[in-house]
C-alpha cells in the first residue's frame, strides 16, 4: 500500500473504499449495522486539535498512515503466545490480528456461560447480540466507534446467565502480529441480573511494529450484576491504539474498572460509563505509564442518571523522558441524581523536565443535594526520599523505581489476578532502568 | 568501650560544610574507633543534624573543606549508597514513609544489597522471614510491622523502631543515630536503647546525636561532645552530658569566652 495521503478526509475516503472492497460478510444480521456505520463515517471527520476534545492530542500522524484492514493470515502457535497467557486463567478468546483463532483460545465450561466469537454465536443468540451490540459504544457522533463498527467482523462475546457466577476470569487477548495493518476489535459483554464476572481485556503485540488498532467495547450490567474489568494495553511501542469502552449500569450493579496503559506511540482510551440505575456503583482506577516519545490520552465520562449512585475514580500517569500524557475526567450529575456520592483524584509523576502532562477534571453538577470530590496533583519523585533508600545501600536508579513502583502500587494492588498483577509489578520495576 | 588498640573507623578532619552558601560546619574534628560510643550533643541549629546528614552523603550539603576518613578510605568520594555498602548507616531523625511498599519487601530489598555488596548469601522472602522476625524480638516490635507500608501510618516510636531494626539488620561499622530518643516516650526509649545496646559490640561504632541527656541514661557513651555553630567546643565524658543536663547550654558559652577569652 503505498498510497499518500495528505488530510482527514482522503484517509476516510481511502478507508470507506476499503470497506466496500470488503464482500458482504456472513453476518448478515448485522450488515445494516455496518451499513448504518459506514453511512455515519462519510457525514463526520477526523477530530483535530481545534475539537474540545482533543486539544492535547494531536491524531494527525494516523492520517498518513494508511494501513489496510488486516487479513487473515497468522500462524502463530501457541509457543508464540505462552507469554501472554495467564496463570490460572483458563478462560481465554484469543484473536491474532482481530481473527479469531479458536486454536489458541480455551473455554474452561462452556455450561454455564456463553463465550466465544461473535461470528459462531450469531445463529443462537441473534436477539440478545442485536439488543446490545451497537446500543452502548453509539457510532453517530464518534468516528473511530464509527470506523470500528463499519468493519465489525470477529468479536469477542461474553453472555453470563442470571444468577451466574463464573469465578475464573476470562481472558480477552488481542494480538498483533502483522505491520501497518488496521484492525478492529470488538467486544460484547452482556450480565445477567445477579450475575458475576471478571474479564481480562490485553492488548499485546508480537512485534514492535507500526499499526493501527481501534477497539470497541461494550458492556451492560443488568440488575445486581457484578462485573470486573481489568484492561491492560501494552501495544507496541509503534502502535497507534484508539479505543472506545461504552459501559451501561442497571439498578445495583457494580463495575469496577482497572485500566493501565502502557504501550503505542500514540494512544487515546474513551471510557465511557452511565449509572442508568438506581444504587448502581462503579469504581474506575486508572494507571498510564509511558516513556519516549509516547502519548496516551485518557478520557472518561462517568454518568450520572439515576439517584443514590456512587462512583470513585482514580488515575494516575507515570510520564517519563519526552512522553506526554493526558487524563481528562468528565463527571456528570444529571437533574434527577439525587444522593449521588462521587470522587475522583488524578495524581501524575514526572520523571524528567521534559515529561509532560495535562489532566482536566470536568465536573457537570446539575442536581442539588450530592457530594461531588475532585482533586488534582502532579509532581516529581521526592529527593529525601531517594536519599532514604540510598542510604540503605540501594542504588539511585533502584531507589527511583522503587518510589516509581511505589506510586503505582495501589492501582496495581486492585488487580484481582495474581499472576498478571506480578506481570506488571515487573514492568513498573523496571521503568526507569536506564537512568 | 574504650580500647586504646582498637582500629580507628572514622577520622574528620577540619571539615567545612554549607547548604546553599550557608555555612553550616566550621571545622570539624573527631575520630571515632571501634567498639567506641559517641554522643554529640548540642542545641538547634548547632550543626549535629548537618554533620549526620554529611557523613552519609546527602547531595544537598557541599563539603568546601576537609576531609573524612572510613577505614582509612576517602568517604567523600562515594556516592551515598556506597558508604551504606561500606558499612556506614544513618539512623533518620525523621523516617520517611513510603506507601505502597512492603516494610518486608524494603528490608529485604536493603539487606540483600548490602548482602550481595559483601560476598554473602542473598535471602529469599521466606528465608528472609524467619531472620527478620528474630531481629524484631530485639525491639519488641510485632509481626504485622512487616506487611505495613514502609514508615507509613507508623508512630514516632514505630518509626524509630524501624529505624533500629534496619540497625539490626545491615550489622553497619558505624552507625549515626540522629536524634533517635526525639518523639519517643519512656516505654519507647527504654525498648530502642536496649535493642542499640545489643546491637552494639567491640567491632562496630555508634554516634548518637541528640539533644538531651536521657537517651544517655540507657546508652552510655564513652564520649560527649558538644557542638555550637558547627564546631565541637567541648570534649568530656558522660558526666559532660549530666552537667549540661543540671546547667544547660549556656555556661558552656561562659567557659568558652573564658577560656579563649573572646568577647560574644
Amino acid at each position: 500500500m503505498s498510497n499518500s495521503v495528505t488530510n482527514s478526509n482522503d484517509y476516510l475516503q481511502y478507508l470507506l473504499k476499503s470497506w466496500s472492497a470488503k464482500s458482504a460478510s456472513e453476518l448478515t444480521g448485522l450488515n445494516q449495522l455496518r451499513a448504518s456505520a459506514i453511512d455515519s463515517v462519510g457525514t463526520q471527520r477526523l477530530p483535530n486539535k481545534h475539537d474540545e476534545e482533543w486539544r492535547f492530542t494531536d491524531i494527525s500522524p494516523l492520517t498518513r498512515l494508511t494501513y489496510p484492514p488486516s487479513q487473515q493470515q497468522s500462524r502463530l502457535q501457541f509457543s508464540d503466545i505462552d507469554k501472554f497467557c495467564l496463570q490460572n486463567t483458563t478462560n481465554r478468546l484469543v484473536f491474532v490480528d482481530n481473527h479469531y483463532s479458536p486454536d489458541l483460545s480455551n473455554v474452561a465450561d462452556s455450561q454455564i456461560q456463553i463465550l466465544g466469537n461473535l461470528h459462531s454465536l450469531m445463529s443462537s443468540h441473534a436477539s440478545t447480540i442485536e439488543s446490545h451490540l451497537g446500543h452502548y459504544a453509539k457510532f453517530d457522533h464518534d468516528i473511530f466507534t464509527a470506523l470500528n463498527t463499519a468493519f465489525l467482523h470477529d468479536s469477542a462475546l461474553i453472555i453470563v446467565p442470571a444468577k451466574t457466577c463464573i469465578t475464573e476470569p476470562i481472558h480477552l487477548l488481542f494480538i498483533a502480529s502483522q505491520q501497518e495493518v488496521s484492525s478492529y476489535p470488538r467486544s460484547l459483554v452482556v450480565s445477567g441480573p445477579d450475575s458475576k464476572v471478571t474479564l481480562i481485556e490485553d492488548y499485546v503485540s508480537i512485534n514492535q511494529s507500526s499499526y493501527i488498532t481501534n477497539t470497541v467495547t461494550e458492556i451492560r450490567l443488568a440488575a445486581h450484576a457484578q462485573v470486573e474489568h481489568i484492561r491492560v494495553q501494552r501495544d507496541s511501542k509503534q502502535a497507534h491504539h484508539l479505543a472506545n469502552c461504552a459501559v451501561s449500569l442497571a439498578d445495583s450493579s457494580q463495575y469496577q474498572s482497572i485500566c493501565v496503559s502502557l504501550g503505542a506511540r500514540i494512544s487515546r482510551y474513551n471510557l465511557e460509563v452511565q449509572l442508568t440505575g438506581e444504587n448502581s456503583n462503579c469504581t474506575i482506577d486508572g494507571l498510564t505509564l509511558i516513556s519516549g516519545q509516547q502519548l496516551s490520552d485518557t478520557h472518561t465520562s462517568i454518568d450520572h442518571v439515576k439517584p443514590n449512585c456512587t462512583s470513585r475514580q482514580q488515575h494516575k500517569c507515570i510520564v517519563d523522558g519526552t512522553a506526554h500524557a493526558v487524563f481528562n475526567g468528565k463527571i456528570k450529575v444529571r437533574p434527577q441524581a439525587q444522593q449521588t456520592n462521587s470522587s475522583q483524584s488524578s495524581r501524575n509523576l514526572l520523571l524528567s523536565n521534559t515529561a509532560k502532562v495535562d489532566t482536566k477534571p470536568q465536573l457537570e453538577i446539575f442536581a442539588d443535594d450530592v457530594k461531588c470530590a475532585h482533586g488534582a496533583t502532579v509532581g516529581q519523585l521526592d529527593s529525601e526520599e531517594i536519599f532514604y533508600l540510598e542510604s540503605r545501600g540501594l542504588s539511585k536508579t533502584t531507589a527511583r523505581n522503587l518510589l516509581t513502583y511505589a506510586f503505582a502500587a495501589d492501582v496495581i494492588n486492585r488487580i484481582p489476578v495474581a499472576s498478571l498483577k506480578q506481570q506488571l509489578e515487573q514492568i513498573v520495576l523496571n521503568q526507569t532502568q536506564g537512568i | 568501650m574504650i580500647d586504646k588498640n582498637s582500629t580507628t573507623l572514622l577520622s574528620i578532619k577540619n571539615l567545612h560544610a554549607s547548604i546553599n552558601t550557608t555555612e553550616i560546619l566550621n571545622g570539624i574534628n573527631l575520630t571515632v574507633k571501634s567498639g567506641e560510643i559517641h554522643a554529640i550533643m548540642g542545641l538547634n541549629g548547632s550543626g549535629k543534624s548537618t554533620l549526620a546528614k554529611v557523613l552519609a552523603g546527602h547531595s544537598a550539603y557541599e563539603v568546601t573543606a576537609g576531609t573524612i576518613e572510613f577505614e582509612g578510605k576517602d568517604l567523600l568520594a562515594l556516592p551515598p549508597e556506597e558508604r551504606a555498602r561500606a558499612g556506614l548507616f544513618l539512623g533518620f531523625q525523621y523516617p520517611i514513609e513510603i506507601p505502597g511498599v512492603a516494610n518486608t519487601q524494603f528490608l529485604r530489598l536493603a539487606y540483600n544489597t548490602i548482602q550481595a555488596q559483601r560476598g554473602k548469601d542473598e535471602l529469599d522472602p521466606l528465608e528472609f522471614d524467619d531472620f527478620v522476625r528474630e531481629k524484631m524480638k530485639l525491639l519488641d516490635m510485632k509481626p504485622d510491622f512487616l506487611d505495613r507500608s514502609v514508615n507509613e501510618g507508623f508512630s514516632g516510636g514505630e518509626k524509630k523502631r524501624n529505624e533500629i531494626l534496619q540497625m539490626a539488620l545491615l550489622e553497619p561499622k558505624l552507625s549515626i543515630l540522629d536524634e533517635t530518643d526525639s518523639g519517643l516516650d519512656i516505654d519507647a526509649l527504654k525498648i530502642v536503647a536496649n535493642g542499640v545496646n545489643q546491637i552494639a559490640h567491640k567491632d562496630n561504632a555508634i554516634i548518637l546525636v541528640t539533644h538531651y541527656q536521657r537517651l544517655l541514661d540507657h546508652i552510655v557513651p564513652d564520649f560527649v561532645h558538644v557542638m555550637q555553630a558547627g564546631r565541637i567546643v567541648m570534649t568530656g565524658d558522660k558526666k559532660l552530658a549530666m552537667e549540661l543536663e543540671t546547667r544547660g547550654y549556656d555556661w558552656i558559652n561562659a567557659d568558652q569566652r573564658l577560656a579563649t577569652g573572646v568577647n560574644a
